[in-house]
């Protein structure tokens, strides 16, 4: 490849990040055919990568490919001629062609975020395909991301663009009652990605790299594209102070660092920065909830560390406040720790065995050998611990439980 | 449905248990792995195996029974163990494959066992 070729390339893979789900969601808001937009929209960047290194990059390449892309649309439902599917393409064309604002790009993405996390669509697509149709990553890069077989991942995308066709959902912004409750799904789905990539704690997984980036690109995105809501807000904070502190969380050789134990100097700075502005800008709504919750408790950490002061007290509140929005297996072992480091150690441990279904869950027996350490059952604990080492799939992790890693630091 | 784990190993995962400072957190690894396993009440069986040098094949070929020192085949991964698991359906294999101590260190192939006539 020579270089003009490879600039040329690197030009339609910047434009193919950038405004993928910008041209996806215009393609797609008319026809809610999300399958068929993307096909038109493969055939545009195909097109680009032909005609592009020796007829230059056109002025405006985000217009080149809608252009394109809409007369690929086109050509496929003539081709196709089926009443249903091409007068829907052919009507889109149309309304396209007369709607003055339609070269403003508007909402559009918002809009397709909504439709990607109607209630509709089972909770288990909402998460990839709104990564598949506003980022444009592939399916087996999803698959992989969220642990499933690839072929089961593809099926489900293809069950979900089915549904958001015949099922008729629309693209777009719900009415203003239902707003949070329908962010709130778009929101979750932005974490779970982040989540996601959360878990390779080492960034040993190549199948990950940049997934984190692409979640906080999403909540960046949804905060522009919906500035008056305080959890698009929060979630954005949240997630920047957990980056924030990326590099901190492994050793030199790999090895788990935990919070208590990170160095703070390589803490990013402008992320907590802009974390804590995020968070002060929701607090102004007065609107709490989940995601303010989860910011505010790591805003906690972070200041906790930073000045050397125990803040358990607090942490316990906030936890209990969290367990109110979000009472989830994880929001609940994680109260239980809280609580048995602020000093009650035994209800923590009542607390953490109350929580059912938690057989198989990493966090649960992490937390129960924590609790149990600051309880004195060293053998117990020692037992929890192999159990979590045994259900983490992450080297420094199993090797840190099993060298009594979370024994440290107690305050009995 | 069962399905079956098969944990390989590459060179440097297979020299931890020979490197006196990694044994204990190889051999530590796999307890808790396994240990996790049977206390999750998935698993139906399984054995880890000792290492390919001490493997045997053998082919008949024109009658002649041909018996050659080593595994089957010379590949950079090899068979390490296997477990059979009780499952609902792949992707709780695929999550249990990922804990796999060898998942970051070889790979870890899953496989639905085909059940038996008339089950």
């Amino acid at each position: 490849m020579d270089d003009a070729r490879r600039d040329t390339a690197a030009q339609a893979t910047l434009a193919a990040r950038e405004s993928y789900g910008k041209l996806l969601a215009i393609l797609a808001a008319r026809t809610r055919d999300v399958a068929g937009a993307e096909d038109a929209l493969a055939d545009a960047f195909a097109a680009a990568l032909a005609q592009w290194p020796t007829g230059g990059v056109p002025a405006n390449p985000v217009g080149w490919l809608l252009t394109v892309a809409r007369r690929s649309a086109g050509h496929a439902a003539a081709r196709r001629q089926t009443a249903e599917r091409g007068a829907a393409l052919v009507q889109m064309l149309e309304d396209e062609r007369n709607d003055p604002a339609s070269d403003g790009f508007g909402d559009d993405r918002l809009k397709l975020m909504f439709a990607c996390t109607h209630p509709a669509i089972g909770a288990d697509a909402q998460a990839p395909l709104m990564l598949q149709t506003v980022l444009g990553l592939d399916a087996a890069r999803i698959a992989a991301s969220f642990l499933v077989a690839p072929a089961s991942m593809g099926q489900r995308l293809v069950r979900a663009k089915r549904r958001i066709r015949d099922a008729g959902i629309a693209f777009a912004i719900p009415e203003a009652k239902d707003i949070p409750e329908r962010l709130s799904a778009v929101l979750s789905a932005i974490y779970a990605a982040y989540g996601t990539a959360w878990d390779d704690v080492t960034g040993a997984d190549p199948r990950l790299a940049g997934l984190a980036d692409e979640a906080i690109w999403l909540a960046r995105l949804t905060v522009q594209l919906a500035p008056d809501q305080p959890e698009a807000l929060g979630l954005l904070a949240l997630m920047l102070h957990c980056e924030a502190r990326r590099v901190a969380r492994r050793g030199p050789d790999g090895a788990f660092v935990p919070l208590r134990d990170q160095d703070v100097s390589s803490w990013s700075h402008d992320m907590m920065v802009e974390a804590e502005a995020a968070l002060r800008a929701a607090s102004r709504s007065a609107r709490p909830g989940r995601f303010q919750t989860e910011a505010a408790i790591q805003s906690l950490h972070a200041q906790s560390r930073m000045t050397g002061e125990r803040l358990d007290g607090p942490l316990v509140q906030l936890y209990d406040v969290l367990a109110r929005f979000a009472p989830t297996t994880g929001v609940l072992a994680a109260r239980a720790v809280a609580l048995a480091e602020n000093g009650e150690a035994e209800a923590a441990l009542q607390q953490l065995d109350a929580i059912t279904d938690a057989e198989t869950y990493q966090p649960w027996w992490a937390a129960r050998a924590r609790i149990l350490w600051l309880c004195g059952q060293d053998e117990a604990a020692r037992e929890a611990a192999s159990r979590a080492a045994g259900l983490s799939s992450d080297p420094g992790i199993r090797r840190f439980l099993l060298a009594g890693g979370y024994q440290e630091g107690l305050r009995r | 449905m069962h399905y079956m784990l098969q944990f390989r190993e590459n060179p440097d995962e297979r020299a931890k248990p020979n490197d006196p400072a990694q044994v204990g957190a190889y051999w530590g690894s796999w307890q808790a792995y396994i240990g996790a396993l049977a206390q999750s009440g998935v698993m139906v069986g399984g054995n880890v195996l000792r290492p390919p040098e001490t493997a045997t094949t053998l082919r008949v070929e024109n009658g002649t029974r041909q018996v050659v020192d080593g595994p089957f085949a010379d590949t950079k991964e090899q068979l390490a163990g296997f477990v059979i698991l009780d499952l609902p359906d792949l992707d709780a294999a695929l999550e249990w494959a990922a804990r796999a101590p060898c998942a970051t260190g070889g790979s870890v192939e899953v496989r639905p066992v085909l059940p038996p006539p008339g089950a």
